[in-house]
């Protein structure tokens, strides 16, 4: 699969909210308002290109050799953990404008589902290293554009009158339903069609 | 077999431990330096996150204080015992006002005594019914009751009694100031702590004319200002206010006042408090 087959892949077929239902809780928590809307979405782009880079790294050299890739869910989350941690304290010392930017967001990512999600479909999928990365990075764009769209929405939606069951998350849940229905619009056809 | 269990343990042990160690180093080595003062001045104030300040929460305002050399006293819910001790850890002397003031709701119009001049039927927040034809009693200074200042208040100090009227616990006040910058009619009003009574009106309307709209509005008909002469009464703008620094007796005042606008902050708080209970009923079901 080419590069540009990968990044259409994980922002618009497979994106990893509207169609893999994967990292719904920050998708819901933390898209109110606009700005820490895209704090979380670079932070959690950020995360996932590391770690698909990180497992990549684990699965090829440590679970293959030794024949134990039945460790991978565990040795997965305890890299990823760490290697957040690490990367924030790297960023705090480096930039603390970025600190301030992504540094709420960071900690409450490090066991995200989608964060082991794309560490496990880079795997499954074969990709090398360079491949996982762009996997990476690409499902965390796909994650931007979702929980930015969201968050807009709701913005819209909050000076509309909604029935009372269902101000709050009810709502923001039928919101993310409609738009997982126009992501269904993106299927393996298009990319056929793109890059034949 | 054997030798999988081995590598499995090995491996998740050695990764775990070596991460966990290059964590711990990574921790020391990448530490950033910060000012011991920062800690000790936010363990200091007060905890509330309000905001009075202008800084986002207590540990803003702690940067503030030791990195920007922001000035000693904008803390108002801890005051003046606050304000020294931070003098103390940045090694400067303050000056501050030793009077507490809470902020105070000051009108008590309600459907009984007001006239309205129409039926709002909107959002309940009262900068919103103020766009509305400046609210719907007809007088355009009283308290819209909306609700605005309970919402903002951060210590739930604000409450209404069973005819709507809001009133301030000043014991419960920390003098923020939220609910005087979101209170459209500005009839929420500083006094101090120790006031023992209250113009409860804001009315700059003549006399005659807030005699036709609410019952329990000043009018300006200075009595207050003769009955108690070293009392601070000063009627302004067709309103009377206390000037509290005259410690004079006001009872004389009190109970000569036409509209019995002039109460006592010990019976309004007392009322309040015995509804607030049937209110919080009311909220749940």
């Amino acid at each position: 699969m080419t590069y540009i087959g990968i990044i259409i892949t994980f922002v618009f077929i497979n994106n990893f909210i509207l169609t893999q239902f994967l990292g719904l809780c920050p998708f819901i928590g933390v898209s109110k308002n606009i700005e820490s809307a895209v704090g979380m979405g670079f932070a959690v782009t950020f995360v996932m290109a590391l770690a698909s880079l990180a497992t990549w790294a684990i699965q090829n050299f440590i679970l293959v050799p030794l024949n134990i890739e039945f460790l991978q869910t565990i040795t997965f989350i305890l890299v990823i953990a760490s290697l957040v941690q690490f990367v924030e304290l790297v960023i705090q010392n480096i930039s603390p404008a970025l600190y301030k930017a992504l540094g709420i967001y960071l900690p409450l990512i490090t066991t995200n589902c989608a964060v082991l999600g794309i560490a496990i479909i880079s795997v499954q999928s074969k990709f090398n290293a360079l491949e996982s990365f762009v996997a990476g990075f690409a499902a965390g764009l796909g994650f931007l554009l979702a929980i930015l769209l969201m968050s807009a929405i709701r913005t819209k939606l909050d000076s509309e009158w909604i029935p009372k069951p269902f101000r709050g998350i009810p709502i923001a849940f039928i919101t993310g339903g409609l738009m997982a229905l126009a992501f269904m619009a993106f299927d393996k056809a298009l990319l056929t069609n793109l890059i034949g | 077999m054997l030798l999988k269990i081995v590598f499995s343990f090995l491996s998740v042990t050695l990764l775990g431990g070596l991460l966990g160690v290059g964590l711990a180093v990574a921790a020391k080595l990448l530490a950033v330096k910060k000012d011991e003062r920062i800690g000790e001045v936010e363990s200091i104030l007060p905890g509330a996150n309000c905001g009075a300040c202008g800084y986002p929460g207590c540990s803003g305002y702690a940067e503030a204080v030791v990195n920007e050399g922001a000035s000693l006293t904008l803390c108002s819910p801890g005051g003046a015992e606050v304000a020294e001790k931070i003098a103390k850890i940045m090694g400067q002397s303050v000056e501050v006002s030793a009077t507490k003031m809470v902020a105070q709701v000051h009108c008590r119009g309600t459907r009984d005594t007001s006239k309205y001049a129409f039926d709002y039927n909107g959002l309940a927040d009262c900068n919103a019914m103020m766009i509305l034809y400046g609210g719907d009693k007809e007088c355009k200074y009283g308290c819209l009751q909306g609700g605005s200042c309970i919402a903002v208040c951060p210590v739930d100090a604000i409450g209404r009694d069973e005819k709507n009227r809001i009133w301030v616990d000043k014991d419960r006040c920390i003098s923020c100031g939220k609910c005087i910058d979101v209170c459209p009619t500005n009839v929420m009003k500083w006094v101090p702590y120790d006031a023992d009574y209250i113009v409860a009106c804001n009315s700059k309307d003549k006399g005659a004319k807030t005699r036709k709209y609410c019952t329990v509005g000043c009018i300006a008909c200075k009595i207050c200002e003769k009955k108690s002469g070293d009392g601070g009464f000063i009627v302004e703008d067709f309103l009377a206010h206390i000037e509290y620094d005259m410690k004079g007796d006001r009872t004389a005042a009190v109970e000569s006042c036409p509209a019995k606008c002039i109460i006592s902050t010990k019976t309004a708080k007392a009322e309040i408090d015995e509804v607030k209970e049937t209110v919080k009923v009311n909220d749940e079901s």
